[in-house]
Parts: C-alpha cells; sequence; structure tokens
C-alpha cells in the first residue's frame, strides 16, 4: 500500500527510535569497565576494578542483601494475593467486579508519589516505625496487579470445560487444582512472579518514601548521584541493575509469549480501560 | 470419603464461599492499608502543622491551599512548568512512537515485530533511575552527546541541568508507554480500510490522515494518559538532571515531608496532579476519543 520511500522512511525512523532507546543503557554499560574515575566520553581504558571494589563495598552488599530481601518477599504477598483475586474475578460474577479490577490498578495508574506519599503518611499517622515491612507492603500494592494480570489472562484462555471435566471423572477440588489448574497456571505464575521481582528491584519513589533510614539499592544509586560521589561503583552497580531487571523480565517474556500479555504495557492499556470504565 | 473430599464438595455447593474466600485476604489488605492511606492524605491536606512543635494539628483549616495560591506565585509556577513539560513530553513521545507503532504493526513481518516488541519493552522494564543517570552522563560536560557533536563539527552543547534534559529524559523514560497502546490501536485497523480509502481514490496522505488517524487516537490518548501521568509525579529526574529553577510538585512535595515533615501542606500540593488527571481524563472522554478503545 505505502509507496517506497515511506516504508523507507518508516523502517530509518523505527531504527533511529530504537537506537535512542538502547543507547543510554550500552553507554551505562561501557561505563562500568571505565579505567578512570572520571566520568569521559570516550573512556580512556577498559578495567573490571570497579566491579571488585563494589563487590567488596560493605554499603553497596548490604543494599543489595535490603533489595533481594524485599523484592522476595514483595513477590510471595503479590503472588499469594494477585492470584487469589485473579481466581475470583474470573470464576464468580458478582456486584462491583469491575470495580476491583480497577482498584487493583490504581497504585501503577497514580503516580508513584501519590502511592508514596499516601504510604508515608498513614505510617506517621498510625504510629507505624520504619521497617522492612514498610518497604515490602508499599512494593506489594504496585506488584499485586503484575501477578494478577499475568494469572488472569492465563485463566482466560484455559477452557473452563477441563476443569469440569475434571469433576465429572470424580477428582475433588485439591486434585483438580494439582492436576489440571496448577501445570496450565505454573509458567503464568513464574513469569508473573519474576515481574513483580523486576518492579520492585529497581523501585525508587515509593521507596523513598516507606524507606525511612533504610538503603536500597536504587536508594544507594540515588542518594551517590544526588551528591555526585562515588561514581565508578555507581556506574557497576547501574550495569549489575539493569541486568537484573532485564534477565527475569526476558524470561517472563518467553515463558508467556504465546498469552501475549504486554506487562507492564498490558497493564497500562487495562489500566486506561478500566480508568474510562470509572468515569464514564 | 475423607474430610477433604467433604471440604471440597461444600465449597463446590457454596461458590460464594469460595468467592468470599479467595477475595476477602488481597480486598482487605488492599483496602485497610492502600485506600486507608490514599483517605487519610486526602484528609490531611485540611490540617496543618504546629510551626513551633512540629505536631500535627486534627483541625480543619483551608490554609494549605491558601498558602499555595499566594506565594508570590512560586508554587502556581512550579505547577505551570511540571504541566507545560508533562504536556510537552506527551507531544514528543507521541510523535517519536507514531511512525515506529506503525511499521511495527503494519509493515514489520511476524519476526521483526517480535523482536521490536522486545527492543520496545525491555528498556522499560530496566530501572528508570539508571535509565535517567545514563542521560545524565550523556548531557554532561564531557559525555557523549558532545563528544559526538565536536566529531561531527558542531560546538557543544550545554543541555545539562536545564528545562531541555529535563524533556529529553523524561520523552526518554515514558517513550515505550506510548508506543505500546499505539502499537495496539493501528494493528487493529482491519486491512479493508485502508484498502477501500485506496479504492475510493484518496493518496497515501489522504488515507493517513482520514482513516488511520482517527483509528489510532484511541491509542495515542491511553498512552499519553501514562507519560502525562508519569511526569506530572516524578521528583528523580528533575533532581538530576533539571536545573536550580527546574522544581517540579513532586521535589516540593518531597521536601516537605523530608526535610520539614510537613505532610498536611504536601498532601495539598499533592492534590494538584490528581485534579490535573482527573480533569485530563474528563477532557480525553469528551473528545470521544475513548469510544473505539
Amino acid at each position: 500500500m505505502e509507496r517506497k520511500t515511506t516504508r523507507a522512511a518508516l523502517l530509518g525512523w523505527t531504527v533511529l527510535v530504537v537506537l535512542f532507546l538502547w543507547t543510554p543503557l550500552a553507554i551505562i554499560a561501557v561505563y562500568a569497565f571505565n579505567s578512570s574515575n572520571i566520568q569521559v566520553w570516550p573512556i580512556p581504558g577498559w578495567t573490571l576494578h570497579w566491579f571488585r571494589v563494589a563487590w567488596r563495598d560493605p554499603d553497596v552488599r548490604s543494599s543489595l542483601w535490603l533489595s533481594v530481601n524485599v523484592g522476595l518477599r514483595a513477590t510471595g504477598i503479590s503472588l499469594l494475593l494477585g492470584t487469589m483475586a485473579a481466581f475470583a474475578i474470573h470464576r464468580f460474577r458478582f456486584f462491583g467486579r469491575e470495580s476491583i479490577s480497577f482498584l487493583l490498578l490504581l497504585p501503577i495508574a497514580l503516580p508513584g508519589i501519590i502511592t508514596g506519599m499516601a504510604l508515608n503518611s498513614f505510617y506517621v499517622f498510625t504510629g507505624i516505625s520504619f521497617s522492612i515491612w514498610t518497604i515490602v507492603i508499599g512494593h506489594a500494592t504496585f506488584c499485586i496487579v503484575v501477578v494478577y494480570n499475568n494469572v488472569l489472562a492465563r485463566l482466560r484462555r484455559t477452557q473452563t470445560s477441563l476443569v469440569e471435566a475434571s469433576m465429572d471423572l470424580g477428582a475433588d477440588g485439591w486434585q483438580t487444582f494439582r492436576f489440571v489448574v496448577w501445570p496450565v497456571l505454573s509458567t503464568a505464575l513464574v513469569a508473573g512472579g519474576l515481574l513483580a521481582f523486576a518492579l520492585s528491584f529497581d523501585e525508587v519513589i515509593v521507596t523513598t518514601f516507606t524507606a525511612g533510614a533504610q538503603t536500597t539499592l536504587p536508594i544507594f544509586i540515588l542518594d551517590n548521584l544526588k551528591q555526585g560521589q562515588q561514581l565508578p561503583i555507581v556506574n557497576v552497580v547501574a550495569f549489575a541493575v539493569i541486568l537484573l531487571t532485564i534477565v527475569p523480565v526476558a524470561i517472563s517474556v518467553r515463558l508467556t509469549r504465546d498469552t501475549g500479555v504486554l506487562r507492564r504495557g498490558a497493564a497500562t492499556v487495562t489500566a486506561a480501560e478500566s480508568v474510562e470504565i470509572t468515569t464514564v | 470419603m475423607g474430610a477433604r473430599h467433604r471440604l471440597s464438595s461444600a465449597f463446590w455447593r457454596r461458590p460464594w464461599l469460595k468467592a468470599a474466600l479467595l477475595l476477602t485476604p488481597p480486598l482487605a489488605a488492599f483496602v485497610l492499608v492502600y485506600l486507608a492511606a490514599l483517605v487519610s492524605l486526602f484528609v490531611s491536606s485540611f490540617w496543618s502543622v504546629d510551626a513551633f512543635t512540629g505536631k500535627l494539628i486534627h483541625q480543619w483549616t483551608l490554609q494549605n491551599f491558601h498558602d499555595l495560591l499566594h506565594s508570590n506565585g512560586t508554587y502556581l509556577r512550579i505547577a505551570g512548568r511540571t504541566i507545560g513539560i508533562a504536556a510537552a513530553v506527551t507531544i514528543t513521545d507521541a510523535v517519536l512512537a507514531f511512525p515506529l507503532a506503525y511499521f511495527m504493526a503494519r509493515l514489520a513481518g511476524r519476526r521483526v515485530r517480535a523482536l521490536l516488541f522486545v527492543l520496545v519493552l525491555l528498556p522499560l522494564w530496566s530501572s528508570y533511575l539508571v535509565r535517567i543517570y545514563a542521560w545524565q552522563t550523556i548531557l554532561s560536560h564531557n559525555g557523549a552527546l558532545n563528544w559526538s557533536l565536536n566529531k561531527i563539527g558542531l560546538p557543544d552543547a550545554n543541555l545539562a541541568y536545564t528545562n531541555w534534559a529535563m524533556w529529553i529524559v523524561f520523552s526518554y523514560v515514558w517513550l515505550p508507554f506510548m508506543i505500546i497502546p499505539v502499537f495496539a490501536a493501528v494493528e487493529r485497523i482491519p486491512d479493508s480500510f485502508i484498502e477501500a480509502s485506496g479504492d475510493l481514490g484518496a493518496r497515501g496522505r489522504r488515507t493517513f490522515r482520514s482513516v488511520v488517524l482517527p483509528l489510532a487516537l484511541p491509542g495515542v490518548v491511553a498512552g499519553s494518559i501514562f507519560t502525562f501521568s508519569l511526569t506530572l509525579g516524578d521528583f528523580i529526574t528533575p533532581l538530576l538532571v533539571g536545573g536550580n529553577s527546574s522544581s517540579f510538585i513532586g521535589n516540593v512535595v518531597e521536601d516537605f515531608i523530608g526535610i520539614n515533615g510537613n505532610i498536611p501542606f504536601s498532601a495539598a500540593f499533592a492534590t494538584v496532579p490528581v485534579i490535573v488527571m482527573a480533569a485530563y481524563l474528563l477532557i480525553a472522554r469528551k473528545l470521544g476519543a475513548f469510544e473505539a478503545l
């Protein structure tokens, strides 16, 4: 349909935008190997020195540990609550069903600062002191929806006749779950869990309001960037964070390939749709 | 038959019981923590803080909102800057995203499309803080941008710590949020519509303006909700790449909570992005842009 020149122009534009998206990530990766401790482009030489320094740095270690710890707990909570909500929404029709979907989407539809402030004032007003759990709760609020979306998408593609057949053949609820539902669901759960972990691991806005004096890895990066300190270590940590978030996402893309779940993307579109539902 | 069987038939006979059991924990957690927190934030915007003791005064007052409006225009200017840049970012992202989304949806083969999909999604998921930091290094005096400019014989661009820097970085960070819904909308346009337009004598440009654009608009609006809303609520980008007079609403809010411990004033200012977003959604609906979504 399109003329040749139009096609070529569109292709060229696409290539440029993809380069625009990836160049900054590539540059950070290069800086991690910078032999100088001054940030200059191009880097004067290559070294693995800063990886060793970063690995031995006690602040990096403790914040990495806290981030992993928070990520695992938030992922656990979201897997549990997100799956429960997805099952209920999928199986049953009841009053207020649409608004529950919308409610779960709110934390990613509203700017993170609103969620962060709200939780911060909630903790202050109720006298809850900051701990690892205050961070975990903050992260779980927006991780639940990722699991929920993944599980719901998988359930919608699974025929209910499978479950009915299992029941007809004499399986009880538990057996049906174990031998019919679980095999269908497991990859969606793994994918949802990985995405939730990736979301939690690099979250910074909500965390600044719910961490108090604790330092997660992104907070460590932010604090050092604010003061322009320890940039060589920050480069290495930033590079590691990119890898640690991209790898789980890439795995989950593979796991849910046929579901066509667009992850954050799908969540945004669904959120836009549900926002519409409530404003009508 | 064991207890397990009796239990599972009990659930089978009373589906509402199962629904209730499944829904109560997630809903209770959500309502008790998240919604309660949102409500307490909203309510606290009508409270105040004792200037001497720093304690909350639980008395209804409009003082916070009054202060926002009568501050020699400082806060109004900050709100204006936030909203203005959010609008510029939204338009930029729409322009950047549309040709790519169109190429992905209508011209690319299956494998290229899948590849592009991953190439667009992975940056979205990789750390947002790190991506801002990447731009901080690129735009800095000794960074990759000036190096490239010098290579082709152009002088340095001093973009670091300006509103221009914020505009570039925000457009970069939120771009995938625009690409995906626009792609979904363009993909949904049936080929026959475009063929029909050609059969009726429309040239490429006319087909684009009268067929593709109106049908893709819902996707652009869906994307714009996120580019706009995320920019409105941000404070990290202004902090890291903005200049001295680049504060956003988010920065003021963060300062008032972190340094002054004045939650009520922060809460009052935070209502601005929420109200702006509500208005934005209403206008989008008035334009009828949502109906095809």
